[in-house]
């Protein structure tokens, strides 16, 4: 027994160990491509833009990702839907800002408040009845998606758009450093992301609603036997949880694109996020977007030549290695 | 009277069921090339897959949303070592399932510390994360995919005659429905259920359970990836496009649809699929749409499936028929 413990302590710290000597192979490996160190020619400005795109991505990730973790966390749903909510939030505003109709940040304000009553009618209707069925709500919500989704390209098309960032912010902005020109629209997401960050963490932890919440993720049935009406703080999460999608979708479609199949990747990423960070946790969700951004972006630039199409598999290493060392992800809790 | 009526509802039910394997049995000669090979074939090779979901979920609780990544492995792989490399249809084969159940090895490994809804989003992210793969790497031809696989020389051509396709693919779903009944009947297959109804106790018992779940998802990996192997050849071909998350999600609904707890519903759930694919397109251009609806309802009102509500009828006209008869063995019998 206790050479079992032993066994598997063991097996925890060399595993540990192996991740933390992978992320300084790779800290060093981009360090020295960066920097030209050892006799090889550096680009310092590429690696500045791309570390900047890889922040902005992670920014836009972190977004779309705690809207998912905060409806996990709070109602263990799994909302496979949350791609599709993302996509549909992205389309709405699109068509609101057609033809300039409607001002951007009216148009981005609309489309998301929109989705947060998409979300509500979603989980009015079809979750709420089933609480605690976590995998029949995620098979829902999946055909849910599956709808949605193909009832989404007859209205919006099947190629890619994307909405035209508000005036003044569409150009991109001179850096001080090495006359870098970096369009400004991603530092406005990046600018978002960090208000949104900022505004989630106060209101958990020093608003009384967010001690509700808090308290239903640790016990929702004591805290519904204290005279909390849970229903209530339910059907308000999810509609924060939705409206973070869709303000996700509007932000996306414009710093990148939409097309169908980018809710498929949303929902990977959302994924990917909150299975790293650990699900229902927002410092995890941070630290998740954080990985997934600069992942995604450095391994298009870093890899050696020749297998940059591989870098997918970075992605799928990120997740390996943080599960291999805990199970629930970096913040999770079981 | 009351008995008789009972044992002749119980012998309908024997006839029908010998009806149907017998017309499952000769569906190339009763049914046109046409319903044989884009129903009858696609039927087999998806109920195939969609039974490997249904095997993890009835025999150790997990449901796999990977099982279409990992017959695209089997696919892909069969694929390319036929048409690119050359080597011979049986062989190419036989090396798929071995690359696919060593992959499900790390997949398993990685998902199997986790479970429930857990489990679910990371088999999800492994899939998604297959289809990338397999789109961006060009040496398996990215958006484009293989072509041009031919099936072994034995199968015949598939859309010419879907005979010898046909029975490969009712031998194999033959083949696995016995293994699967067979294996929930072993000492594994009995630690199997133990792991799905009490993880904890089993933990404590001394049963490797992460070990348990991982030898379980790699025996689900073994059968979808023949389902791989019989779709590149159905189809001759193999892109990121069969294995994407609409794809995913089309075989979870194969298997929701028949039932997640009774293994014949993998069968009936692609039947049921594969008709509604093949004669929607006259009536709505939304397949997809049609698809989603038709799970959401069966989710929403009976979990079970279709094999669910059978399995509900048959009792409810048992017991109808029955009920004086010997009530109180019927009443014990419906005991959880």
């Amino acid at each position: 027994m206790t050479l079992r413990r032993l066994r598997t302590e063991i097996a925890r710290r060399l595993a540990g160990g192996l991740a933390l000597v992978v992320l300084v192979f790779v800290i060093a490996w981009v360090m020295v491509r960066a920097f030209g160190l050892f006799g090889t020619t550096g680009n310092l400005p590429q690696f500045i833009v791309v570390t900047l795109n890889g922040l902005t991505l992670a920014g836009l990730y972190f977004i779309v990702a705690s809207g998912f973790t905060l409806i996990f966390g709070l109602m263990r749903v799994v909302n496979m839907a949350h791609g599709s909510l993302y996509l549909l939030g992205g389309y709405l505003a699109w068509r609101m800002v057609q033809h300039r109709a409607l001002n951007y940040w009216v148009a981005l304000l609309l489309a998301a408040l929109a989705i947060g009553v998409v979300g509500l009618v979603m989980q009015q209707v079809f979750l709420r009845w089933n609480q605690g069925q976590d995998l029949r709500q995620a098979l829902i919500t999946i055909a849910l998606s599956v709808i949605l989704a193909d009832q989404m390209i007859p209205y919006f098309g099947a190629s890619a758009v994307s909405i035209g960032a508000p005036d003044g912010l569409a150009g991109s902005v001179r850096l001080a450093v090495y006359d870098i020109q970096y369009p400004t629209f991603r530092l406005v997401v990046l600018g978002l992301a960090t208000l949104i960050g900022i505004a989630l963490w106060y209101g958990i932890r020093h608003t009384r609603f967010g001690m509700i919440i808090r308290a239903g993720v640790d016990d929702r049935a004591m805290t519904s036997a204290l005279g909390v009406n849970v229903q209530v703080v339910f059907a308000v999460t999810f509609f924060i949880g939705a409206f973070l999608a869709g303000l996700g979708g509007v932000l996306g479609g414009t710093m990148i694109a939409l097309a169908p199949g980018q809710d498929a990747a949303f929902l990977l990423s959302s994924l990917v996020v909150v299975i790293v960070g650990g699900m229902g946790s927002l410092g995890g969700a941070l630290v998740g977007a954080l990985a997934l951004g600069f992942v995604d972006q450095l391994s298009g630039i870093y890899l050696p030549a020749g297998y940059t199409n591989y870098s997918i598999l970075l992605t799928f290493a990120l997740l390996v290695f943080v599960l291999a060392m805990r199970p629930t992800g970096l913040f999770g809790r079981r | 009277m009351r008995i008789g009526r009972l044992s002749g509802w119980l012998l309908l039910k024997r006839a029908a069921l010998a009806g149907v394997l017998l017309v499952i049995l000769l569906v190339p000669q009763l049914f046109s090339a046409f319903v044989a090979s884009s129903i009858g074939v696609q039927a087999l090779v998806l109920g195939i897959a969609a039974a490997s979901i249904i095997f993890l979920n009835s025999a150790v609780g997990m449901v796999s949303l990977a099982q279409t990544a990992l017959y695209g492995i089997a696919a892909y792989t069969t694929a390319k070592l036929a048409v690119v490399q050359g080597v011979d249809p049986w062989v190419a084969a036989m090396a798929a399932v071995g690359v696919t159940v060593v992959v499900a090895l790390l997949f398993g490994a990685i998902a199997s510390r986790s479970e429930g809804i857990y489990f679910l989003m990371i088999t999800l992210a492994s899939a998604v994360i297959t289809y990338y793969f397999f789109s961006q790497v060009t040496a398996f031809g990215s958006h484009e995919g293989i072509n041009a696989v031919e099936p072994p020389r034995l199968l015949g051509k598939p859309f010419v005659d879907p005979t010898g396709m046909y029975y490969a693919a009712l031998i194999c779903s033959v083949i696995i429905y016995v293994l699967i009944r067979y294996l929930r009947r072993t000492p594994f297959g009995y630690a199997l259920q133990g792991v799905r109804d009490e993880p904890v106790r089993m933990r404590a018992l001394g049963f490797n359970v992460p070990l348990l779940r991982t030898s379980a998802f790699v025996v689900g990996a073994f059968i979808a990836s023949i389902a791989g192997v019989l779709l590149v050849w159905y189809n001759s071909n193999i892109s990121p496009g069969a294995i994407d998350l609409t794809r995913t999600i089309d075989l979870l609904t194969i298997a929701v649809i028949g039932g997640l707890g009774r293994l014949e519903g993998a069968w009936i759930g692609a039947l049921l699929f594969t008709v509604v694919q093949t004669y929607s397109p006259a009536y709505t251009d939304r397949f997809e749409t049609l698809i989603g609806l038709i799970f959401l309802a069966v989710v929403l009102a009976s979990p079970g499936g279709i094999a669910g509500i059978a399995r509900s009828l048959d009792r409810f006209i048992r017991r109808r028929l029955g009920e004086s008869v010997d009530a109180p063995a019927l009443a014990s019998g419906r005991q959880p």
